[in-house]
C-alpha cells in the first residue's frame, strides 16, 4: 500500500516523526474500510512526490493506532492535519482536490 | 485532442458507460471527480447487485468496474470538472488539469448526501457530525448518537452504527418510516435503536466547544423543543443531484435532476445523462449501471449519425 514517499505514522513514532519534526508534516488519518480514504490516497501520494523535501507526508491507520486520533479529537475520516513546529496549523475533514490541498500546504512552507 | 466522448463521473453509471464506449472503440475519456467511485464507496456490503450471491463490498465493486473500464481502453483521469460548454460542437470540458473537447458528453455526476443546512452542522462536520456511517462509526464506540432521517439509508446507517454505539436515536420528521419493510423490521427489532418521531433537528450543540454534545429537536406536531445529549449525529436525509455545473445549459426539473428523454438524451443533442443525476425514482447501483449502458449506446448512435466532416478524429 505505502508508496516510497509516504511515511507510516503510529501511536509510538508520532512524537518523534510528527510533533518533533522541523519540516511541516501532513498526516492522513485513514482506515482500510473507509471508501473516501481510499479515494484520497492517490492525491496524497501525488503531493508527497511533488513536494518532496518541503513537507513530510504520511498516513496514520486509526484502527491500529487509537491513541493519536483520540488526542487530536478525530471523529471522522479521512481527516488531514498539517503540523508545523509541533502544532496543528491546518485541518481538512473529508475529500479535497489536489490543487486545493497543495495551496493549503504551500501556505506553510517557506 | 478531440475526443469522441467524455464521461463525467465514476460511479456505476459513469464506469458502465466507459466500459460500453471503450468496447465500441470510442476511446472515451472519463473524468473521475472528487468523489471518485461514487456513493458505493461509502457503503460496506452490497447485497442486491446481481451476480454476487454472497454480497460484495461497495468499494471492491467499484474497483472492479474501474479496472474493467481500463482493461477495454478507457482513459481515466483523477481530476475534477470545473466548467463545461455545451453551446457549440465540439463540447468543452474544463478540468482542474486542463481543457478537453469532445463530440459527445455523458454526464454521470451522481448525487451527494443532502445536509440539514444548519450552520452548526457545517462547523461540526468531522467533529461529531457525519454523513458516512461506515467511515466514522468506529469513533463512537460505547457512545450515544443520533441518525437523522427515515428512509432506507437512514435505517441502514442506524443498524450499522449499533455495532459501535451504545444507543442510536433515529430522529424522523414523520410518524412512520419510509424505508423498506425488511429494513424497518430490522430497525424495530434492534434494542439499541430508539425513535424520536415527528421531530426535526433545529440545532446541533456545541460549536464553541468544537465538538458535538447534543441536539435540539422540535416536535412538528406539538411544537415542543427538546434537548438530546449525545456525541454524534449522522445525517441521512437523502441526496441532491450534482448538477451545479450544468445550470443554464441542461434542462433540469424543480429538484435539480437532469431531464432525460428517449433513452438518456438531454435537451442538447450529443449530451447524455445517466445514473442518479437524472434518476429521482430508483437510484440503485444496478439501475445506474443500466442507464450508463444506455447512455453509451445512445452516444455511439449519435456519433454514427454525425456528418463525415464532423466525425471524431480520435481513433488511436
Amino acid at each position: 500500500m505505502a508508496s516510497e514517499n509516504i511515511h507510516t505514522f503510529t501511536d509510538s513514532n508520532f512524537e518523534s516523526l510528527v510533533t518533533g519534526s522541523s519540516t511541516p508534516v501532513l498526516v492522513d488519518f485513514w482506515a482500510e474500510w473507509c471508501g473516501p480514504c481510499r479515494r484520497l490516497t492517490p492525491t496524497v501520494e501525488a503531493l508527497a512526490k511533488e513536494l518532496i523535501g518541503k513537507v513530510t507526508i504520511g498516513k496514520l491507520n486509526v484502527d491500529e493506532n487509537p491513541v493519536i486520533p483520540g488526542k487530536f479529537s478525530i471523529r471522522g475520516i479521512p481527516t488531514l492535519l498539517l503540523f508545523k513546529e509541533g502544532r496543528v496549523v491546518e485541518s481538512v475533514v473529508g475529500l479535497v482536490g489536489k490543487d486545493d490541498l497543495r495551496k493549503l500546504i504551500e501556505r506553510h512552507i517557506v | 485532442m478531440l475526443r469522441n466522448v467524455i464521461i463525467i463521473g465514476s460511479g456505476p453509471a459513469g464506469l458502465t458507460a466507459a466500459i460500453y464506449a471503450a468496447r465500441a472503440n470510442l476511446k472515451p475519456l472519463l473524468v473521475e471527480g472528487l468523489e471518485a467511485g461514487g456513493q458505493l464507496m461509502l457503503t460496506t456490503l452490497v447485497e442486491n447487485f446481481p451476480g454476487f450471491r454472497d454480497a460484495v463490498m461497495g468499494p471492491d465493486l467499484m474497483g472492479e468496474m474501474r479496472a474493467q473500464a481500463e482493461r477495454f481502453g478507457a482513459d481515466l483521469i483523477q481530476s475534477e470538472v470545473t466548467a463545461v460548454d455545451f453551446r457549440h460542437q465540439p463540447f468543452t470540458v474544463q478540468t482542474s488539469e486542463g481543457e478537453h473537447r469532445a463530440r459527445a458528453v455523458i454526464v454521470a455526476t451522481g448525487a451527494s448526501a443532502r445536509l440539514l443546512g444548519l450552520a452548526a452542522e457545517r462547523k461540526l462536520m468531522g467533529h461529531g457530525v457525519s454523513t458516512c456511517a461506515t467511515c466514522d462509526g468506529l469513533f463512537f464506540r460505547d457512545r450515544e448518537i443520533a441518525v437523522v432521517g427515515g428512509g432506507d439509508s437512514a435505517l441502514e446507517e442506524a443498524i450499522y452504527l449499533t455495532r459501535f454505539a451504545s444507543k442510536v436515536t433515529l430522529v424522523h420528521r414523520r410518524n412512520a418510516l419510509r424505508g423498506s419493510k425488511i429494513m424497518q423490521d430490522k430497525a424495530f427489532a434492534n434494542p439499541k435503536i430508539q425513535f424520536r418521531w415527528n421531530s426535526i433537528v433545529e440545532d446541533i450543540r456545541d460549536v464553541e466547544k468544537g465538538t458535538v454534545t447534543g441536539l435540539v429537536t422540535r416536535d412538528v406536531v406539538t411544537g415542543d423543543r427538546a434537548e438530546l445529549a449525545l456525541d454524534g449525529v449522522f445525517v441521512a436525509i437523502g441526496h441532491t443531484p450534482n448538477t451545479e455545473l450544468f445550470v443554464g445549459q441542461l434542462e433540469m426539473d424543480a429538484a435539480g435532476y437532469i431531464v432525460t428523454h428517449d433513452g438518456m438524451h438531454t435537451n442538447i443533442p450529443g449530451v447524455f445523462a445517466c445514473g442518479d443525476v437524472q434518476d429521482r425514482v430508483y437510484r440503485q447501483a444496478v439501475t445506474a449501471a443500466g442507464s450508463g449502458c444506455m447512455a453509451a449506446l445512445d452516444a455511439e448512435h449519435f456519433l454514427d449519425g454525425l456528418p463525415e466532416h464532423l466525425e471524431a478524429t480520435v481513433t488511436e
